[in-house]
């Protein structure tokens, strides 16, 4: 049994426990605002470059110089499986749910005798993923002395893939990321970034403004190999921002449980503290009132 | 007075300008050219340089773009661009460290993706020259 100078201090250590997770859930509440405003900020761009996307690729269909960028080298044998995860952990299963899924499909594509490759962005994927896949990891890219991760980050991340590519080191390129969806719920995704995945076409927008004959200035074909390696780019970028939201969603809502779990723990050793108190009052009465008896 | 049209000049962080216009010169790769309201369905690569909008206000706004694509539509004008800084908070500084960088990037390239690499240079100090002639 824990004496009574042993319960005071382990109330007082969970109370500074309490006040470390407090502080990172508000911490982590401020920056969850200003990742979810990056990332708003960031919709217009990509949402027109989707359209765009989806105009030109609908305008180049079927034809049968579509770059590699857009309709694949004819192969699907080696993998790039690019991890976005955070640089810090404490945001509850955040990393870990993201490393899951990227490990899953590793492991499903191993099974069909592909070749894969990991490159990852963000430390703590890393750390995830290693023990498995030593040896087919990349050297991890980490932004880590970065403040706010911008487009150049994101640039830094697209051209090496592309850089790549062009070099043949893959077939088919997947981004494992998180979607945030709000503070408590956070889904790790998957997109596959090349060959491109352009949808679109169906909406009916699209196909209304692909209608119109555009005027394409170089032709199609140049505009499409510009735009396609900065697509890369922008999901990527994209990609970045919502880990960012998710990340600092994860973490709020961890932190609230830590803190919660906190007061639980401290009201539940205040409460023995408190009975340990009495016993010991009761117990020097007693011994008081018997010794006076024994007079 | 002529139509006004909607534009908007984004980047991939924010927003940087949007709103009705009278007429937007945009320094096209194949050309520079003017958008106004009703212009025919259009769209081309930016090179380096220099918008300059002529806002609905009489006021004229210059945003310098590093590269892009603009889409034209007869409802509006929507320019990609990689990065665009209004013209009044740019640091000549920052194109050059730009350049330099490509520069830098560019020995290390051969063939092919040498040409490109000269391609955006030759465009880049081509947008320099023109900031500067605007700032004056």
């Amino acid at each position: 049994m824990a004496s009574l100078k042993d319960l005071r201090n382990r109330i007082a250590s969970v109370k500074a426990t309490q006040k470390i997770t407090k502080a990172m859930q508000m911490v982590a509440a401020a920056k969850l605002r200003k990742a979810q405003m990056a990332a708003e900020a960031a919709r217009p761009y990509s949402e027109r470059m989707a359209k765009v996307l989806a105009n030109i690729s609908s305008a180049m269909e079927g034809q049968e110089n579509a770059p590699a960028l857009m309709v694949g080298n004819g192969s699907d044998q080696r993998h790039l499986l690019v991890v976005a995860t955070a640089e810090r952990g404490l945001c509850g299963g955040f990393n870990s749910s993201i490393a899951r899924l990227a490990r899953d499909k590793a492991r499903a594509l191993q099974a069909e005798g592909k070749d894969v490759t990991i490159l990852c962005v963000g430390k703590k994927g890393y750390d995830a993923m290693k023990m498995e896949f030593s040896s087919i990891m990349m050297e991890p890219i980490t932004f880590r002395e970065v403040k706010n991760v911008g487009f150049n980050e994101a640039n830094i991340v697209g051209q090496k893939v592309l850089d790549m590519f062009a070099d043949g080191e893959f077939d088919v390129c997947t981004l494992f990321y998180s979607e945030f969806q709000s503070v408590i719920s956070q889904i790790p995704t998957e997109q596959q970034l090349i060959p491109a995945n352009i949808v679109g076409s169906e909406e009916g927008e699209a196909t209304e403004e692909a209608d119109v004959s555009y005027e394409y200035e170089p032709d199609e074909e140049v505009l499409l190999a510009d735009l396609l390696p900065r697509n890369v780019s922008v999901q990527v970028f994209r990609a970045i921002l919502e880990n960012a939201a998710s990340e600092q969603g994860a973490r709020m809502s961890a932190m609230d449980n830590a803190t919660r779990n906190a007061g639980e723990m401290i009201d539940k050793l205040t409460l023995s503290f408190n009975r340990q108190r009495q016993a010991q009052i009761t117990k020097e009465l007693i011994e008081i009132i018997s010794g006076a008896e024994a007079l | 007075m002529a139509e006004a049209f909607a534009f908007e000049i984004v980047s991939p962080e924010a927003l940087v300008l949007g709103g009705e216009a009278i007429a937007v010169d945009v320094p096209g790769s194949e050309g520079f050219f003017t958008a106004m309201a009703n212009h025919a369905p259009f769209m081309t690569t930016v090179k380096p340089g220099v918008i300059n909008v002529q806002m609905e206000d009489g006021s004229s706004e210059r945003i310098f773009v590093r590269g892009g694509f603009a889409d034209v539509t007869p409802s509006g004008l929507t320019v990609l661009a990689e990065h665009a800084t209004m013209l009044k908070h740019l640091d000549l500084k920052d194109i050059d460290d730009h350049i330099e960088k490509v520069r830098e990037d560019m020995a290390e390239l051969e063939g092919d993706r040498r040409v490109k690499m000269e391609r955006i240079l030759s465009q880049l100090e081509e947008g320099k020259a023109q900031v500067m002639i605007e700032l004056g």
